[in-house]
């Protein structure tokens, strides 16, 4: 019996419309900006994409300048009602052009096209759809009648999910009465700037919406820029310190969404087939480069080897590869210096001790790849237990008691997510009543909507993103 | 492909494994119970994702030959007469008359008086003859009557019997009568292989489906069946992704090989190849044989044909160029 194997089903790059060089957007143009222009890469195949813009010091004053200036004479004046259909249009025109944007997605960022197209473009859309709602019923959100927009809010997005995090910034923000100036990640900044593209397409008033693209100093002139009024950043736990120890005193407001190290939580009487796939889904989606990635898997000592088993088994059938290939499930890891660091807490947890299993699937031999490894015997001492490796790495603990689960779960710096596995529903609601995470997933992993909020505690950062939660952190309130 | 067992032997009773699960009606209870239970959610979400899959070129032409050489091409109606059968196991054997390298189909499936018509048919084709049995589709009779039932269609030449479960006694918990009654029939078989069809559409949830997959492997059938093809809801993907679970730890534990048939609602070659996609990635790829999984269907065949001339061809060729039988 000659097996099956898949022939190969690319996406068409074509359809991402590359251009040769992208211009940053400020006051409603594409310009040239003052600062030395990047060059974005494909990490699947490490060719050049395209030549971006970057914005100098001088391009962050005039874009936060021309933010004010709409949100002083256009954007916050409008009646909510209008402002929505403005946020309506763009969720429209993001849903029109959303083959273009996930095959672009997917070339610039390197996740497989199956997320960008299924996940990351559906989902900015509905961000923009979702908030278009509030704009004209902010008064019935229960922050009193008639809140009020904060003025300009200084943006900054990370590269694991570009356009999808411009569109949990963006949305809430404009449906507020907020203008912005947003700069994506320095790795992938394209989609941001197609965002750009839409946002004129959709006509929204110049300045409402800048977007200036550049490494960490222009994040941090737009963060530290005394014209904006609100800052909202994604990003590593170190750069979100500095940012809330250089905003202390200026009464800016902030929030937050950093790393994390969430624990998935499996007792014996979960429904085992679909945890292992909840556990696979919860670290290997995106490659794992998700903050609220459920990196430590808790199974109870009672069927961990069966578990490990079963997972072992299902692992081994991802398809790891080109992103742009419909059947490819894992792609490709975002940079050079992630795959080192990826690499280097690898060898981490092989040093210490920990036992390591890989996926025997065919790895490409050009690009940033990493096959799906799973840590067995990890203790919380590792630093594959501790630190936040943003790869497809899974570490496993095991636990013999609630109690025990909760605490080793609990045993971090970071809280932004967990999950549980149980067929008990009363164990559910204990558990997601001890743990010290934002978000707690319920026999399911990694479920994003625009009505249920996100954001963490402590490492993981605060202020909430999403839902009415979510509103708070645009309102003057 | 290796060889390996893939008929339990009749009298034996299940493997040692599983000697203790079946000692008597309360550990059989026990032991049903006592599987993981299925995330309803989450299997539908696995089964969705997994339907995404992109098939195309050489592997699409790959996959609708293994299909067709899965189907068990089935006529189960009241007006069904030996005229039809005749003509639906020339069908069977010679699926497409202007491409003679077209596999032959697995199975013809029947009813039981009309079984002996199609063993006439195909003596020789190497076209399995499935009769129904077992007062098909609803199973309200008598044990004794079911076994006659078999037996009948047995002696008429049919080499598969498809059963159904007491659907009855399963959702009342009698298990201990559904498999005394599933092994009564197999016994009745002698060498034709048993299909135990659990009509999930009635069973309604997975753990169900689950537990009555397990069921039936204990109580010796080669074959679980999704469905009689006459209650709605038929085969669903999610459905068949659970029984191809089973069938995968069964062959974990026991090193049985056993199959898995989904009947009902399968027409076009698009589901078709969902459904070989997750016998690939959930049970494996050496279930990618007639031998172990199957097609319970009508019309998907002509649908299987008409692509397969497109891909050959390049172009779209129609319903007048497969034949209607």
């Amino acid at each position: 019996m000659p097996s099956w194997e898949y022939a190969p089903a690319p996406e068409s790059r074509a359809i991402a419309n590359l251009k040769p060089n992208y211009r940053m957007f400020l006051d409603g143009e594409f310009v040239e900006g003052g600062g030395e222009p990047l060059k974005s890469i494909n990490p699947a195949t490490e060719e050049v994409l395209a030549e971006v813009s970057t914005a100098g010091s001088a391009d962050v004053d005039k874009a936060v300048k021309a933010a004010q200036r709409a949100q002083d004479k256009v954007w916050g004046r409008m009646p909510g009602a209008e402002r929505a259909k403005y946020i309506f249009r763009v969720a429209r025109l993001i849903a029109e052009r959303a083959r273009e944007l996930a095959v672009l997605e997917s070339l610039d960022n390197g996740k497989p096209i199956r997320e960008s197209r299924d996940v990351d473009v559906p989902t900015a859309s509905a961000h923009f759809f979702y908030h278009a709602g509030w704009a004209d019923k902010l008064d019935h959100a229960g922050y009193g009648p008639d809140p009020r927009p904060l003025g300009v809010a200084g943006q900054v997005i990370p590269w694991n999910f570009p356009l999808l995090m411009a569109a949990w910034k963006i949305a809430p923000a404009l449906a507020c009465g907020n203008t912005v100036v947003l700069k994506p990640a320095e790795t992938t900044p394209l989609t941001a700037l197609v965002l750009a593209e839409i946002i004129q397409q959709a006509e929204l008033p110049p300045g409402v919406v800048n977007i200036l693209p550049g490494a960490g100093e222009v994040g941090a002139a737009v963060v530290g820029h005394p014209g904006v009024r609100k800052v909202a950043f994604t990003g590593s736990t170190d750069v979100g310190k500095s940012i809330q120890r250089s905003l202390a005193g200026t009464g800016k407001k902030l929030t937050l969404e950093l790393g994390g190290k969430a624990a998935n939580i499996v007792f014996d009487d979960a429904p085992l087939d679909q945890a292992v796939e909840g556990i696979v889904n919860g670290i290997f989606f995106n490659q794992g480069h998700v903050c609220c990635a459920g990196s430590r898997l808790l199974v109870q000592e009672s069927v961990a080897e069966e578990l490990l088993d079963k997972l072992h088994k299902r692992v081994a059938t991802l398809r790891v590869g080109d992103p742009l290939d419909k059947n490819t499930d894992v792609g490709a890891i975002n940079s050079r210096a992630q795959l080192t660091k990826i690499q280097e807490l690898v060898a981490s947890g092989e040093a210490e001790g920990a036992k390591r299993w890989t996926s025997p699937c065919p790895v490409p031999d050009k690009g940033f790849f990493f096959a799906p490894t799973v840590f067995a015997d990890v203790s919380q001492a590792m630093r594959i237990a501790r630190e936040e490796i943003f790869g497809p790495v899974l570490s496993v603990l095991t636990f013999r008691t609630p109690d025990e689960a909760v605490a080793k779960a609990n045993n971090t710096p970071y809280g932004l997510s967990a999950g549980i596995w149980t067929e008990k529903g009363s164990r559910i609601l204990w558990m997601a009543d001890k743990l010290r995470a934002g978000v707690v997933w319920a026999n399911t992993f990694n479920r994003f909507d625009p009505t249920a909020p996100f954001g963490g505690y402590q490492e993981s950062g605060f202020g909430r993103e999403g839902g009415r939660a979510g509103l708070e952190a645009y309102l003057d309130v | 492909m290796p060889e390996t067992k893939t008929s339990p032997a009749a009298d034996t009773g299940p493997p040692p494994a599983f000697a203790d699960a079946v000692r008597d009606e309360t550990s059989l209870r026990r032991f049903l119970h006592g599987l993981p239970g299925v995330d309803a959610v989450g299997v539908e979400q696995r089964a969705a994702g997994l339907a995404t899959r992109s098939i195309k070129k050489a592997s699409k032409l790959w996959a609708i030959d293994m299909a067709i050489s899965m189907v068990d091409l089935t006529t189960l109606e009241g007006a069904d007469t030996a005229g039809k059968v005749r003509s639906l196991c020339a069908k069977g054997r010679r699926p497409d008359p202007d491409a003679p390298e077209v596999p032959r189909v697995a199975a013809i499936c029947v009813y039981p008086d009309m079984a002996a018509t199609a063993v006439a048919e195909l003596a020789g084709t190497g076209v399995g003859v499935a009769s129904v049995a077992t007062a098909f589709p609803s199973g309200r009779s008598s044990l004794a009557v079911k076994l006659a039932d078999t037996a009948y269609a047995v002696e008429a030449g049919a080499t598969e019997i498809d059963m159904v479960i007491d659907r009855g006694a399963f959702l009342s918990g009698r298990y201990g009568q559904v498999f005394d009654e599933i092994q009564q029939v197999k016994a009745a078989c002698g060498d034709a292989h048993l299909k135990v069809i659990l009509e999930t559409g009635e069973l309604a949830t997975y753990d169900n489906v689950r537990r009555a997959s397990w069921l039936g492997l204990l109580a010796g059938g080669d074959f679980i069946k999704t469905s009689t093809g006459k209650v709605s809801p038929a085969a669903t993907l999610p459905v068949t992704h659970v029984m191809l679970q089973a069938v995968h730890d069964w062959h974990a534990t026991t090193g049985e090989l056993r199959g898995v048939k989904p009947a009902g609602g399968i027409r076009t070659t698009k589901d078709a190849i969902r459904y070989l996609v997750a016998v690939r990635e959930v049970a494996g790829e050496r279930w990618l044989d007639p031998r172990l999984f199957r097609f319970g269907a009508s019309s998907l065949l002509n649908d299987l044909l008409m692509q397969r001339r497109t891909q050959l061809q390049g172009h779209y060729s129609g319903p007048d160029y497969v034949t209607v039988d």
